[in-house]
């Protein structure tokens, strides 16, 4: 996508975003809530028409909406319902058969842990099984390119392992992923780069062990220490060779000790919260 | 295209089972307006001449409840649940969707009207309809004006919870005004102005005249254009503002 934006009314959703994903790539839109994540995937999905700015989704527009597109992805939303009266089972296989090669159903619901509650209503599904079904709704047309909005929220330490899994999973078969979060350990989990987006615009983009490395911005490094009376001191810089050159030297020539010397390096959730920070 | 006409198909076909394992619809469908009918013939006692008005009049009812009412709840719940924006989210063409959806509302339709027809033939004594080529002119133009109207209407009802109060809100007094202008002659003029200007009396008339009094289709062709010209009203509105989600904030 270039340059894309989209506007409500007078309220700017999203103003201006660059980014391309390569394939095969699982890249991450990390962003606090109403930044405008939802909004951009929307838009690349089809649910929404940009108000200015150029998107190719596997060489489609997607505001056209042609079903070409649709049958080569998938989408995970943030949240959507499914039929009370059809088991996970009848809803799949009715799902697949809008695909071209749609995986096994069986498959599926064995991938996505639904095997016990295959023949039940849908109706009597939990919360967690229901995500499960989202995710296995989502995959069973075997989509080269998926869309996951915010795909664990509100999951319990053991589902969320099991999407992650889901998510690497599909990456090793080669798959294409773009996934948003407002989880910065979920974007550095699963992300082979990351956006950082606020305000509908990308503050930073790149791999997460890098945004950390080269903090763009002002993140700094802290260097730690206790200085000779004992008292904990703090140091904030963006060059830390010279800063700690300067201490250990002035440290010498007193013949004092740094006590507990540390460099602390920035990592995504320093950049993060930086970033995202109000000003 | 084929594959459009089996999706069509195969979307149907998942309608009429879940419409099946629902209770509560398949109760509104089918023994309401048997309730109805019993209820009428019992209070009727026996007058004939009453009876043949009855029975076409459930028989309009009829349709508007198995698409008006029923496409508008249905469409509000799948909106609100986020079904709809789901499956706007997959290939399934938009065409087949909601050919699937409209087929079952005919069916359903279909059903309710054989019941009704079966059963004017067996307990109040109307006979095999007149004319069957005019019942399915009127039953068809009935379902496509009052599915649409059905679909437009889903759009001005905000939420789900309040989806009985709006639905209602319009099936209770077009039933009763529609009844009532069917049924008395001297009505009062302006309530049998409002009657003749709305769908349901013009509908039940046709189906009075298929049913009952063998009136040719060319004697209710006023009839049958106000029920066009409001399927066409709702067609437009049906499409133009057809939402497939919640709406936001």
């Amino acid at each position: 996508m270039r340059d894309l934006s989209k506007r409500y009314g007078e309220h700017e959703a999203v103003r201006g975003i660059d980014i391309t994903v390569e394939r095969g790539e699982v890249f991450g839109l990390l962003g606090p809530n109403g930044a405008g994540k939802t909004t951009t995937v929307e838009i690349l999905e089809g649910y929404r028409k940009r108000t200015s700015g150029e998107v190719s989704v596997l060489g489609y527009d997607p505001a056209r909406r042609q079903i070409e597109l649709r049958k080569r992805i998938g989408i995970v939303l943030q949240s959507s319902g499914i039929y009370s009266h059809v088991t996970p089972r009848e809803a799949l296989q009715h799902w697949a058969s809008f695909y071209p090669a749609p995986r096994d159903v069986d498959e599926v619901l064995r991938l996505s842990g639904l095997n016990e509650k295959a023949d039940a209503r849908s109706r009597t599904l939990s919360g967690g099984q229901l995500r499960r079904l989202d995710f296995a709704l989502a995959l069973v047309g075997d989509p080269e390119l998926i869309f996951l909005d915010e795909p664990t929220t509100g999951f319990d330490p053991a589902a969320r392992r099991d999407a992650w899994e889901t998510v690497r999973n599909l990456r090793e078969g080669g798959k294409t992923i773009l996934l948003t979060t407002h989880y910065l350990d979920e974007a550095q989990a699963l992300a082979d780069r990351v956006a950082i987006v606020k305000n509908g615009r990308v503050l930073a983009i790149g791999p997460p062990s890098e945004l950390g490395a080269h903090p763009p911005g002002a993140a700094q490094y802290t260097i730690a220490y206790r200085d000779s009376n004992g008292a904990r001191i703090e140091r904030q810089t963006e060059d830390p060779t010279r800063l700690l050159n300067e201490l250990t030297s002035e440290a010498l020539e007193k013949d004092e000790s740094l006590e507990e010397l540390s460099v602390g390096r920035p990592t995504l959730e320093d950049v993060y919260l930086e970033l995202t920070a109000d000003e | 295209m084929s594959d459009a006409v089996a999706l069509t198909w195969k979307q149907y076909r998942l309608e009429r089972k879940m419409f099946w394992r629902n209770p509560s619809a398949a109760f509104f469908n089918f023994v309401l307006p048997l309730l109805f009918l019993v209820g009428g013939g019992a209070i009727l006692h026996g007058n004939q001449s009453d009876l043949n008005k009855l029975v076409p009049a459930i028989a309009g009812m009829s349709v508007m409840s198995t698409t008006f009412t029923a496409l508008a709840y249905n469409i509000v719940f799948l909106r609100e649940r986020g079904v709809l924006k789901r499956i706007r989210g997959t290939p399934l063409p938009t065409g087949s969707y909601f050919g699937g959806v409209a087929m079952n509302a005919v069916t359903n339709t279909a059903l309710q009207i054989a019941i009704v027809v079966l059963a004017g033939r067996i307990f109040f004594g109307i006979g095999w309809p007149a004319h069957w080529g005019e019942l399915i002119v009127f039953v068809v133009v009935g379902v496509v004006c009052f599915a649409a109207l059905g679909v437009a209407f889903a759009h001005t009802i905000p939420n789900f919870e309040s989806t009985a109060a709006y639905v209602n809100a319009v099936f209770l007094p077009v039933v009763f005004v529609s009844f009532y202008a069917f049924d008395t002659a001297n009505a009062p003029a302006l309530l049998r102005n409002v009657a003749d200007a709305l769908p349901l009396k013009p509908l039940i008339e046709g189906l009075y005249g298929a049913m009952v009094t063998g009136s040719s289709l060319s004697s209710n062709l006023g009839a049958l254009a106000v029920i066009g010209l409001w399927g066409l009203f709702g067609l437009y509105f049906a499409v133009r503002g057809f939402s497939w989600e919640q709406r936001r904030g």
